[in-house]
């Protein structure tokens, strides 16, 4: 497991070298790593980010030296309790995370023309119907990989290879709450108004990100995701 | 226990010491791009380090009082006003209900930061009083401030004796303390900065000729530069391979490569992953004086080790508590 330096307030730790091989296994190492991390409750350590494959740990660095006494440089003492904590899985462990897997969120899309502004370019790349876009795209289970990009932006992974379309070469400058869309081989949905350069498909009238509520997002690292298509006035109704 | 915001300025925000803790659900830091100053700043007015301020990009902040607070500012070079006495950066003024505080243009650096006995008491949403400017949360509705908006401000800490022995410190004429924090503290902002880096995590994807660029020629500051990041202009940095780099952790002072091959230093609005190289990131000690460079502006860089970051922050933290114990000893 590689620990490398983000500046001197954070290091990443690098869990896997690839995702794509695997991306189940690695994501559920990703986040056993990031639960014993937070767990350990690390003097000095401020936050956790996990995304795909690694796990980044901030922290003050005047905090690690006082727990440390300076016998070590703060990173190397850092990294040295780090290793310490992240012990291998079990297979009791293994069966646990397998438990885990249960926890599925349906997100219902309106995949109508009028959200879905980038179908016929979708169609034109993969050679689909704008219907067989929306029949695969809503018949799979997906995997929250990773949350960024703006608060509680979900990037998913699972999205069938046959759907894989190239961003847009011109990013739009505003993307309405809820937009669904497709970046490359990623699906994902912007939770809040946004530039960005994904193909738009459809919009769920959900609301991904609310500052009030702990956590703030709907859905989190690791959660499996549904999509459901509905009507626009499933859409209407649902948005109360 | 209010302000009044007569003029707002160019971009006027609530920040305190940024947001932790909701890295994970891609929650940014926010808060004052120079953080620093925001402590010093509050030390002086005698408020918890922590407490929310302004943070005024370039200038055209006027602000009413209804009622006495100390104030004290921090950050670039402004020439600020109240009434018709001049405040200068580190030093303390006593105001009084009616007295009109007013930002003019800036002469070195872009923003400054602004403590007001009290602090300014917004809602706490996730952590932190911060407006996050791009999810449009914290600080006033989630928004810069707008002529006409209503500044509340909490209680001071040990108010009245406080206030009491910064008055009679003062010369009474003008209510401005003769005394400051030192010259660095309060004015970090320089012509031509040198930052000092730290190797990013992708130094080895870039070849020799490119990191002597990086090192060795003056990048300047393009105006599409916001909180979230500093554009740079300059020699084309090219990464030697092409691969796709999987999207990992970025941090506040990260320099990241787009494929352009134009630079781009993160600050504090910076989303919280990313999938490009990064070839170096400013060390935090630094970080006040990226938050100074404004379009136009050239900038250079620097190589230094992890340790010697970590002990030049040791070091300015040490000098702050002298600070905190030299202040409180005045007040005493």
């Amino acid at each position: 497991m590689e620990i490398v330096p983000l500046g001197d307030s954070a290091l990443i730790l690098r869990v896997r070298e690839q995702f794509e091989d695997a991306p189940e296994e690695t994501l559920d190492e990703v986040l056993r790593v990031f639960r014993l991390l937070q767990h350990a409750n690390i003097t000095g350590v401020i936050e956790l980010a996990p995304a795909y494959t690694s796990v980044a740990v901030f922290f003050n660095p005047i905090a690690v030296i006082k727990s440390a006494g300076a016998a070590n440089g703060v990173f190397e003492e850092l990294a040295k309790r780090i290793r310490s904590v992240i012990i291998p899985a079990s297979r009791r462990h293994r069966r646990r995370t397998a438990a885990r897997r249960q926890r599925l969120t349906e997100i219902p899309v309106c995949y109508d023309a009028e959200f879905g502004l980038d179908l016929d370019r979708v169609a034109e790349h993969t050679k689909l119907s704008e219907r067989e876009i929306i029949d695969l795209h809503s018949t799979r289970e997906y995997r929250v990989a990773c949350i960024g990009f703006v608060p509680g932006f979900t990037f998913l992974a699972g999205l069938p290879k046959n759907l894989t379309t190239p961003r847009r070469d011109v990013p739009r400058k505003e993307i309405p709450a809820g937009s669904v869309g497709i970046g490359g081989a990623q699906t994902g949905i912007y939770p809040l108004r946004s530039p960005g350069g994904w193909n738009l498909i459809g919009r769920t009238p959900l609301k991904l990100f609310d500052a009030t509520k702990e956590p703030p997002t709907l859905l989190c690292p690791g959660d499996r995701v549904r999509f459901r298509a509905i009507t626009r006035e499933e859409f209407e109704s649902l948005k109360q | 226990m209010t302000a009044i915001v007569q003029r707002a300025g160019f971009l006027t925000s609530v920040q305190d010491l940024g947001r932790t803790g909701f890295r994970q659900f891609g929650v940014s830091t926010s808060g004052a791009l120079d953080s620093f100053a925001l402590r010093v700043a509050n030390l002086l007015v005698g408020n918890d380090e922590g407490a929310a301020g302004l943070e005024i990009t370039l200038g055209g902040l006027q602000l009413r009082f209804e009622d006495e607070r100390i104030v004290a500012w921090c950050g670039g070079e402004f020439d600020v006003q109240i009434g018709s006495r001049a405040l200068p950066a580190g030093h303390v003024a006593h105001l009084q209900a009616g007295d009109e505080l007013k930002f003019g243009r800036v002469q070195i650096g872009c923003r400054c930061w602004l403590a007001i006995s009290g602090g300014i008491d917004v809602p706490v949403v996730l952590g932190s009083r911060s407006t996050d400017l791009r999810a449009n949360f914290g600080g006033i509705e989630g928004r810069a401030l707008r002529d006409g908006d209503v500044v509340l401000f909490g209680a001071p800490r040990g108010s009245s004796a406080f206030a009491k022995a910064t008055a009679d410190k003062s010369p009474p004429a003008t209510g401005i303390s003769s005394w400051t924090a030192s010259h660095d503290w309060a004015s970090p902002a320089r012509r031509h900065p040198s930052l000092r880096f730290i190797r990013g995590v992708d130094w080895n994807r870039f070849d020799d000729v490119t990191i002597q660029r990086f090192t060795n020629h003056e990048f300047s500051v393009s105006p599409d530069s916001d909180r979230m990041g500093v554009r740079l202009d300059g020699p084309e940095l090219k990464r030697e391979d092409e691969t796709d780099l999987i999207s990992e952790a970025v941090a506040p002072g990260t320099i990241q490569v787009p494929p352009s091959g134009k630079p781009i230093l993160l600050l504090g609005d910076c989303q919280t992953i990313g999938g490009y190289p990064k070839i170096a990131h400013v060390i935090t000690v630094d970080l006040g004086i990226t938050a100074q460079l404004r379009a136009g502006d050239g900038v250079r860089f620097s190589e230094v080790s992890l340790q010697d970051a970590h002990r030049l922050l040791i070091e300015r933290e040490r000098d702050l508590e002298r600070f905190r114990i030299g202040l409180s000893l005045q007040r005493a």
